[in-house]
């Protein structure tokens, strides 16, 4: 089981916090057409690298980021939009999608292990922003939290959003939280 | 036939070898950014690189450009998740001899490589 103290493995700096609820506060206003650019480029990252289908719930609008789970995959944006999106598992469907990524067992001590799922979560945000027709956005290096139950915070100036996400391996979800500095329409994501 | 995997995913370069290795290229060196592959290359000379864009200490675009600067006329597949028209531009302009945007599946990156040795063979790199 992953530790409840949060590591981060990777490059780029995040706060991690114990669990605790962050609704309320802040009104959201992230513009939901976003959405489908992430929910297409999940499917296609899962489809063509997993061979996985994944199937989407109703997503959730929240006051603040949050992630209440054992791995957490993080890209943060910039530029024309600014934010950063999380991939949140729970450690047995982190160890059975890193492993189904690499082609290998990959369980949380292995040194790929952060990697592949890093990896991953570049490929979605990448593919995400592909699809914001009009702006020019950069991501980040990903970084990888581990720590039963934790919590990924962003500043509460960001509207966020999580994508509840169920696939064979099981349940994890997406979560958004970014704030668009350019007035732009945004590309049906496939 | 030597082909070099630029990325900072051994995740990403061990997907790649094991393509590779079912196309039957055996022959595969590696590097994790552009500054390791910058060395590297002081003593290699790749007939075929894939290389990523989004690295720590050199990007792919950065390396591409100086590897053209210095007249290293190799084929290079840029192979990332930037996507976006512009930075396809952007990279086949500083010399990269094809892209295949990430995720990408084996059919996709086996296309792409035939198509760039054929066309490495039929006439000289981009300089």
């Amino acid at each position: 089981m992953a530790s409840r103290r949060p590591v981060v493995m990777g490059r780029a700096t995040v706060t991690v916090s114990p669990r605790r609820s962050t609704n309320g506060g802040t009104q959201n206003n992230m513009d939901v057409r976003y959405v489908n650019a992430f929910v297409g480029s999940i499917r296609n990252v899962f489809r063509t690298m997993l061979g996985i289908e994944v199937e989407f719930q109703r997503p959730v609008v929240k006051s603040s980021i949050e992630s209440r789970a054992d791995v957490s995959a993080v890209i943060g944006f910039s530029g024309d939009a600014s934010g950063v999106v999380v991939l949140a598992f729970g450690l047995d469907v982190a160890t059975g999608t890193a492993s189904k990524f690499a082609g290998a067992q990959l369980t949380l001590g292995h040194p790929d292990f952060a990697d592949a799922l890093g990896e991953l979560a570049n490929m979605v945000a990448g593919g995400a922003k592909a699809n914001f027709e009009g702006l020019d956005v950069s991501i980040s290096l990903p970084s990888v939290i581990t720590g039963q139950g934790h919590e990924v915070l962003n500043s509460k100036v960001h509207p966020s959003l999580m994508i509840p996400c169920q696939c064979s391996l099981g349940g994890f979800s997406v979560e958004v939280a970014m704030k668009v500095d350019k007035k732009s329409l945004v590309g049906a994501a496939s | 036939m030597k082909i070099m995997l630029v990325d900072d995913s051994r995740t990403i370069r061990n997907i790649q070898k094991n393509i590779l290795g079912q196309l039957g290229h055996t022959e595969i060196v590696e590097a994790a950014d552009g500054v390791e592959a910058m060395k590297t290359l002081e003593s290699v000379e790749p007939d075929l690189m894939l290389l990523d864009w989004n690295m720590p200490n050199m990007d792919g675009l950065t390396l591409l450009k100086t590897l053209r600067e210095k007249g290293r006329k190799f084929p290079i597949i840029m192979c990332t998740t930037e996507a976006e028209k512009s930075r396809v531009i952007a990279a086949i302009q500083a010399g990269a001899s094809n892209y295949v945007v990430k995720p990408f599946s084996t059919e996709t990156l086996a296309e792409k490589i035939a198509q760039t040795v054929k066309r490495a063979a039929a006439a000289p790199a981009p300089a």
